[in-house]
């Protein structure tokens, strides 16, 4: 076979213009193909990172009735629904692909946080414990958590987010200041920093109503013991895990889902727990985006297409203009299967060296695209040598008509024409 | 017997009929001979020389190569008889411009396979018995028309063939050149190798120690018609 090769590169090399020509259509097909794909691929990322958080893999699991979280505000909580109690929270940790896992109350307030004549106009208050902060993977700005004494003694604290600092002082230094939550007050001790894992990039109308499902205005964060006392009790109640990985997230949420309902001690209607699969989202999303862009990738095949016929017409062109070293060669032994083998070889390596020059200019092509257009990209190892195969393939399928046509070839005509 | 031709026909179909080119050849070729078969043009002698270098088949009669009957073999056994028996030399040298004079030489020896390090000095050897150690690295551009016949020769040596079947040999070169191919041909059969030359020059087919002429597809050995081609002295 090396044989084969290295008679292929020559044959290449001492048709350098025309060997250059046969290429333009693998590379044109090829570099589309890498430049389209590393553009979906780049996008795909960025919705998954956007709506998932990378690295961060927290499933949120909440009770819901249909496809929407229970808010206590209008409806009331079905009598089954038990408290989450400690026993469970251990048994979701000890879900295989759950990491961690905290439990939560949440309520969104309109105009319900103030501090002196600010107001908050859209927040979100959880209630929560420190586990909240490490299963999220929030990090302190500034101030503290919660402490064993703040839980003790029963202490009005909470802690503030970046957006609701912003919003509430201005740039001012909120730890120590007052907040009124449903006129109850709470001192500030603490300022989360913003999850760097969590910033969506919003370039469309549809990724705005996407990401602003998620991401609210300010939360405030107080100690789940304070809950009761501007909420009253009976609050549902949430639990947020992280999952060992990304792919992991929606396994982890069934797992918790199951695990909760599992505890309800009657007949809850249509109320139960369910997981907020953000990583199905993303793909939901991924999907539209791919469906589009799977049309573009149709178009560059085609040029691939038309790339493998030009081969095609230029093996043929080989096979007739070398019809007497064909000849020659059968005369001295070279048998058809031979001879089909040294074209084949020959228009697979030279749309193999096409795949590899396309590869390369696809992934400038994907760079300076990315440059102008400010599109993500992702240049994917796999694509790259599937291209190159697929190059590969497309020379030998292509290939086969002229190297059999050579084979076939009878040595004495063939020797006539030298 | 190297070479036993036994009442070889060859047909050769033309529509509706067929026309017969070559008429019951018997031919009997000694090892270590040297035979020229001599005729004019269309007289059937390039298609006899097809049929020895089993670039075509017999369509009737018996030819035995060193005693074994190939007349059942497939094509790519006969390629291999091809390669393993016959060294063929043309008469315009049918070298590729692109391979150097080694490789040209060294083509045969690459279809069964030889490594390339074996076939580089085996190659050199063939150049050396035809005085062109010095020209291994040339491109035939760069040779002579005589140096160039003197590579096909080469190449038809490298492989240590029972037969050479040399067509026309001189027909491309100018006198001198052809003569030192002849003289190159005589050596090479005083160093015992079997040579059979298809030639239209009653001055070149005098060189070979056995003459057979062909007419009309019938072969005759010794037999002379006169005044054909240029005696080359």
């Amino acid at each position: 076979m090396g044989e084969y090769f290295i008679s292929a590169i020559d044959n290449i090399r001492s048709h350098k213009m025309r060997s250059m020509l046969t290429m333009l259509g693998i590379i044109i097909g090829i570099a589309s193909i890498i430049a389209i794909s590393s553009t979906i691929m780049g996008t795909n990322e960025q919705i998954k990172q956007n709506l998932v958080g990378a690295g961060n893999n927290t499933v949120t699991v909440q009770l819901s009735r249909g496809d929407y979280a229970v808010n206590p505000e209008y409806e009331s909580i079905p009598e089954a629904v038990p408290v989450i109690d400690d026993a469970t929270i251990a048994s979701i940790r000890a879900i295989p692909e759950v990491a961690g896992a905290a439990v939560f109350t949440v309520r969104s307030l309109y105009e319900g946080v103030f501090h002196g004549p600010d107001s908050l106009s859209q927040s979100s208050v959880y209630g929560v414990d420190n586990e909240y902060f490490r299963v999220y993977g929030y990090r302190l700005r500034a101030g503290r958590t919660f402490t064993a004494r703040d839980i003790k003694e029963l202490r009005n604290v909470c802690i503030l987010d970046r957006a609701a600092s912003k919003d509430l002082f201005q740039g001012a230094s909120p730890i120590g200041q007052t907040v009124l939550i449903k006129k109850v007050p709470f001192v500030v001790i603490g300022e989360l920093a913003e999850p760097s894992s969590f910033a969506p990039k919003v370039t469309t109308l549809e990724e705005y109503f996407t990401y602003n499902q998620s991401s609210g205005g300010g939360k405030l964060f107080l100690p789940a013991h304070c809950w009761p006392e501007i909420f009253g009790y009976d609050e549902p109640q949430s639990v947020v895990a992280r999952a060992v990985a990304t792919d992991e997230m929606t396994e982890a949420g069934k797992q918790i889902a199951k695990i909760l309902n599992g505890r309800f001690t009657g007949d809850a209607g249509d109320v139960k727990y369910r997981s907020e699969d953000m990583l199905k989202k993303a793909k939901e999303l991924q999907e539209l985006s791919q469906s589009t862009n799977r049309q573009l990738l149709l178009v560059a095949s085609i040029s691939l297409l038309v790339g493998g016929i030009g081969v095609m017409n230029i093996m043929l062109v080989s096979v007739t203009e070398r019809t007497g070293e064909i000849g020659l060669k059968k005369a001295l032994g070279a048998t058809a299967r031979t001879v089909s083998v040294q074209f084949l070889t020959e228009a697979g390596v030279l749309t193999c060296i096409g795949g590899i020059i396309g590869v390369l200019c696809g992934v400038g092509l994907a760079y300076a695209i990315s440059r102008f257009s400010g599109a993500p990209i992702a240049i994917s190892g796999f694509i790259i040598a599937l291209s190159v195969v697929f190059s590969f393939a497309v020379g030998l399928f292509f290939g086969a008509f002229p190297a059999v046509k050579a084979a076939k070839l009878d040595p004495i005509e063939a020797l006539r024409s030298l | 017997m190297i070479v036993e031709l036994k009442n070889i026909c060859k047909d050769y179909d033309q529509g509706a009929q067929s026309l017969r080119v070559l008429h019951n050849i018997d031919l009997a070729i000694e090892k270590g001979d040297y035979a020229a078969i001599m005729g004019p043009s269309g007289s059937g002698k390039s298609t006899l020389m097809n049929i020895l270098g089993f670039l075509d088949r017999p369509t009737e009669g018996t030819y035995l190569l060193d005693g074994v009957d190939y007349a059942e073999a497939d094509d790519a056994a006969l390629a291999a008889v091809r390669n393993r028996f016959i060294g063929f030399i043309f008469q315009s040298f049918h070298l590729l411009d692109h391979l150097s004079a080694w490789q040209n030489v060294a083509l045969p020896l690459s279809f069964r396979h030889t490594p390339r390090a074996e076939r580089r000095e085996m190659a050199e050897q063939a150049l050396e018995r035809v005085g062109l150690a010095d020209r291994m690295d040339f491109k035939p551009s760069q040779l002579s028309g005589g140096q160039k016949q003197r590579v096909a020769i080469a190449r038809a040596l490298c492989t240590h063939p029972a037969l050479l079947l040399a067509d026309e040999p001189t027909g491309a070169l100018d006198s001198k050149s052809g003569l030192q191919i002849l003289d190159l041909f005589d050596m090479l059969h005083q160093e015992g190798s079997t040579i059979i030359m298809i030639t239209h020059e009653h001055g070149v087919a005098k060189r070979a120690e056995k003459m057979f002429h062909i007419i009309d597809g019938r072969i005759h050995e010794g037999l002379f018609s006169s005044g054909e081609g240029e005696e080359l002295k």
